[in-house]
């Protein structure tokens, strides 16, 4: 065996697949090689722990252009000849590391794989995860990332219209950044990561290649996170006007005659995006390396290979093609190199300098290696499951104060500190901007709009993977629903820890289900997704966190919903449930439990009929003209999005329902399958027939008046002072 | 009646002006490739948002050694209008074609934010079909839009009218609270002394219909269009 241990680690192999990769090649890999496999096998590249899992996904739909997988991302058809390209993507552990660059080159990264597909990048959503906010490594990590995503997406003209941001101490150290992207294709012209023909040549455009973000893929996404302060080279640097003209060269490329495919050269770099090419043609592929315009001197064939340098993109051309593309990629003043061709034959072929340097079958190394680990369920979480929410004292504050710091929770307070660093307006189609339930977008020269949002509540993933990640994906649902949007596709960004554990693998194996169970109830496909593992530090994991970002149409852009209420007497109104206030067990995984009483226990619940059939009387009763305002209830309860209702409409409200004796389970039990709706008396008996209809239950639970905020005897706040709450809490919980 | 809407590399609100002037108002617009430095057949030459050259070295500092620029120059110097928007208010102040800087915003953040502007003065060709006083309810995006210069050159701007947008609250009063940058008096879009060049932070361009936030945009162009026909006649 003459590989040593040392080089194994260091590509994150084990020694057990080097054997299977000596096996498969019937001798001992040479060094480059080597690092080939250890890019391609590697968990970020590989998904060897997720892919069985990720097979059980639905995926399938009158709508669906591309398949999940087959490309670099999904695409979901709007008819009117549009469509749209869609995925959320991770960039964890760069982030930990150097914030700024991981997140700005996370947005960079996600922002090619939908320009690949031939798709306009028309929106981008950032959904992020960080420990507690008074600790001092948290707020580096907060600034270095928000500033990382201002700095790129405001640089390159795509507007950041949603996301999400929640603090926990399971992220202490372990940051979560993922960036979705959702990109507009027109006329049916999807381009594909693949060459047409043997002598199809293939171009490296863009960026130069550099030493940045070797080992990216496989060191520093694909083991545990001990070392990562030493691991700060792997990080790329980003660009981000290098990728704006790459985009708008690219965009032009797709229209050339000659120009047949469109890649991302993404985690592994060439590496992964050639290989990946030859075999979605089904060639073979000579790569001539030392034609790889670099960044420096002395780079070695293996170090080219493995760059994870940003901005580049390779692009499949028909022989003679090529002249109309370097004209193209000069005007632009990029570089676009022939770098290799595609022929007849099942080998990946890499040459320098005339001499070839390695000959590997394309399948042994796309064919990663697939485990399917034992997962029972840990006993600690049968225990937090069972505790009894009855023995949760009341709180020693009376409700008002407790309503107040509840606004106040960097969890629940507005993200406008945020949001107002991120440009939301350009490309001009932002109808519903962030800080709604979704955002809106209007596609010009249709009719139609698009909503799109993300979501997941890790604590309840936490306290049940499967009721949890149903419940994100319930949540991400109706986010669009409120705004009258119909739910039509979703993408899953899947964060974890060790999967090789038996806690995280049961957390992994009952999270697809509970999406698998919720898509299937919605009857909506996972269009794309992205898996992050070994999301830990200190030997301790995340919650699980398998965010999901979905998509939801709207026939007409101008006939939607905002969270705001709108005008004095109209009539607030809960559909989904009989009762204006929740019940004991419902604090269960609540922002109330953890904020109040320092706890992450109890057990979550979800009626998936329910919420669907709430869902659909919402968009109903939007797309009838009868409700002047929606908002899903969710993090904070119905108290919370009472007062958000207010806030944000500047109008206060008069609760007539009286509180129960548990008035903390009441107004901030955080049970599903609420939205909140305000409307004008005359189209209550409407609104009631269609809810009932559906048989959902609703219930009338006062009025939209003056400028306070009144819940019977209980509670009185002037709409000033809980708008201050909820407009400062933010800053105020994450600075000094 | 067309529009000549200039792109560098790193632009990107192109497309937004090119939908306002032509797909909302209906006017002719064509795009100017940066290193083109004919501009014959356009009668008025908009300089647009986004990050030319991705504000290297210093906003629009590059930008102004595009050929271009120097066509612009001839162009503003015979008396065609001119409009630079955010990035092209600084190519603006860069080229000289307008007096002072725009540096970084005082709190040094990013800000996408709505902003109120007070028209200041109604008697120029950007602001004919606006009443005085009369607020444009106008996004603004930019991390470099502090307006900075020295003493002399503001009481002359603000003694002669060129200083046409201040950031104001919604009921109209302009105070330092709501100034959004740390630009000196509210500024945010002023004109040279001939009246023909102008350059405004805000982007007028982004509030071109109602379904989006706001049309207050077009009161800007619809004043530039009117007034370019009747010169032209």
């Amino acid at each position: 065996m003459t590989v040593s241990q040392q080089t194994l680690d260091e590509i994150a192999l084990s020694r057990t697949e080097y054997e299977m990769i000596i096996d498969r090649l019937g001798r001992e890999p040479a060094p480059l090689e080597l690092g080939l496999f250890g890019a391609l096998w590697s968990e970020h590249c590989g998904y060897k722990h997720t892919k069985a899992l990720l097979r059980t996904l639905p995926s399938s739909s009158k709508r669906l252009l591309v398949a999940p997988g087959a490309e670099n991302a999904g695409v979901i058809d709007l008819g009117d000849g549009l469509a749209i390209a869609m995925k959320i993507e991770s960039h964890n552990h760069p982030s930990a590391v150097e914030p700024f660059e991981g997140a700005a080159t996370g947005v960079g990264g996600i922002i090619r794989d939908i320009f690949a597909m031939g798709a306009r990048p028309i929106a981008l959503l950032n959904s992020l995860r960080f420990g507690q906010p008074d600790n001092a490594r948290t707020r580096y990590l907060l600034n270095g990332v928000i500033g990382g995503i201002s700095s790129y997406g405001n640089c390159i003209g795509i507007p950041d219209v949603g996301g999400e941001i929640f603090f926990s101490d399971s992220y202490n150290g372990n940051p979560l950044v993922n960036a979705m992207c959702v990109g507009l294709i027109e006329n049916g012209k999807v381009a594909s990561a693949s060459a047409r023909e043997a002598g199809d040549l293939l171009l490296l455009v863009g960026a130069d290649t550099g030493r940045d973000g070797i080992h990216g893929a496989s060191g520093l996404a694909s083991k545990g996170f001990e070392e990562e302060a030493e691991m700060r080279s792997a990080v790329q640097v980003g660009n981000p006007f290098l990728e704006k003209v790459l985009i708008e060269a690219c965009m032009e490329a797709l229209e050339l005659p000659g120009v047949v495919g469109l890649q991302d050269c993404g985690a592994a770099g060439i590496t992964s995006a050639a290989i990946e090419m030859a075999e979605r043609s089904g060639m073979g592929l000579k790569l001539f390396i030392d034609r790889v315009p670099r960044r420096e001197k002395g780079m070695t064939p293996y170090e080219v290979m493995l760059s994870e340098s940003q901005e580049r993109m390779l692009i499949a051309v028909t022989p003679g093609g090529e002249t109309k593309v370097f004209e193209l990629f000069d005007r632009w003043d990029l570089d676009a190199s022939v770098i290799g061709e595609f022929e007849l034959g099942s080998n990946v072929k890499i040459y320098d300098e005339g001499e070839q340097v390695c000959s590997t079958p394309v399948i042994t190394l796309t064919d990663s290696p697939e485990y399917k680990l034992a997962s029972s369920k840990p006993a600690w979480l049968d225990a937090l499951q069972k505790v009894n929410m009855n023995a949760i004292p009341m709180p020693s504050m009376p409700p008002t104060k407790v309503m107040l710091k509840m606004l106040g929770s960097p969890n629940i307070a507005s993200r406008f500190p945020i949001y107002q660093q991120y440009d939301y307006h350009v490309q001009t189609n932002t109808v519903i901007e962030p800080g709604g339930d979704a955002a809106v977008l209007r596609l010009k020269g249709s009719k139609k709009g698009i909503a799109i949002s993300t979501d997941c509540n890790s604590r309840i993933c936490y306290l049940d993977p499967s009721i949890g990640a149903s419940i994100a994906v319930a949540e991400a649902c109706r986010n669009i629903s409120a705004t009258g949007a119909a739910p039509i596709a979703l993408t899953d960004g899947l964060n974890f820890g060790n999967p090789e554990t038996p806690d995280v693998q049961y957390q992994l194996t009952e999270s697809i289900a509970g999406i698998t169970r919720a898509a299937d109830a919605f009857n909506i496909p996972i269009v794309s997704g992205n898996a992050s593992m070994y999301n830990e530090s200190l030997g301790s994991a995340i919650f699980p966190t398998p965010i999901i970002g979905s998509l939801g149409l709207l026939e007409d852009a101008e006939i939607h919903a905002t969270v705001g209420f709108k005008s004095q007497e109209d009539i607030i109104v809960l559909i989904g449930t009989d009762s204006c206030w929740d019940e004991i067990n419902d604090i269960a995984g609540s922002e109330y439990l953890e904020l109040i009483h320092g706890k992450v226990e109890g057990q979550p619940r979800l009626d998936l009929d329910l919420e669907v059939r709430t869902q659909e009387v919402c968009r109903k009763a939007i797309k009838a003209g009868l409700v002047t305002s929606a908002h899903d209830v969710s993090d904070g309860g119905i108290a919370v999005a009472i007062a958000e209702c207010s806030i944000i409409g500047g109008i206060g409200a008069v609760i007539t329902k009286a509180l129960p004796k548990r008035w903390d389970a009441g107004m901030f039990g955080e049970s599903q399958s609420r939205i909140l709706l305000s409307l004008d008396n005359k189209n209550i008996d409407q609104l009631e027939s269609i809810a009932l209809s559906h048989n959902v239950p609703m219930t009338i639970i006062g009025f939209v008046k003056g400028d306070s905020l009144e819940f019977g005897d209980s509670l009185s706040i002037p709409l000033t002072v809980a708008s201050e709450a909820w407009q400062n809490g933010f800053n105020l919980a994450t600075s000094e | 009646m067309k529009f000549g809407i200039v792109v560098f590399p790193g632009t990107w609100s192109e497309k937004d002006t090119q939908y306002a002037v032509s797909g909302v108002l209906g006017y002719a617009s064509d795009y100017i490739w940066h290193d083109d430095d004919n501009l014959d057949q356009y009668d008025v030459i908009v300089l647009p948002g986004g990050f030319s050259y991705g504000d290297f070295l210093r906003c629009g500092a590059i930008a102004r050694f595009s050929p271009v620029m120097e066509a612009v120059r001839i162009f503003a110097d015979n008396g065609g209008p001119v409009i630079g928007i955010c990035n092209g208010f600084q190519i603006l102040c860069e080229s000289n074609l307008l007096p002072g800087v725009l540096m970084r915003n005082d709190h040094l953040e990013f800000r996408c934010i709505w902003t109120d502007l007070r028209v200041e003065n109604t008697s120029t060709i950007f602001t004919s079909k606006a009443t005085e006083g009369q607020l444009l309810h106008i996004p603004m995006s930019h991390g470099e839009g502090n307006y900075q210069a020295d003493e002399e050159t503001i009481s002359r701007l603000e003694n002669n009218g060129q200083v046409i947008f201040r950031y104001s609250d919604t009921s109209g009063n302009v105070t330092s609270q709501i100034n959004p940058n740390g630009s000196v008096n509210n500024i945010a879009g002023i004109i040279n002394e001939r009246g023909n060049v102008l350059g405004m932070m805000p982007h007028p361009e982004k509030a071109s219909e109602k379904l989006i936030g706001s049309d207050d945009g077009n009161i800007i162009f619809k004043s530039l269009i009117e007034n370019t026909i009747t010169s032209l006649k």
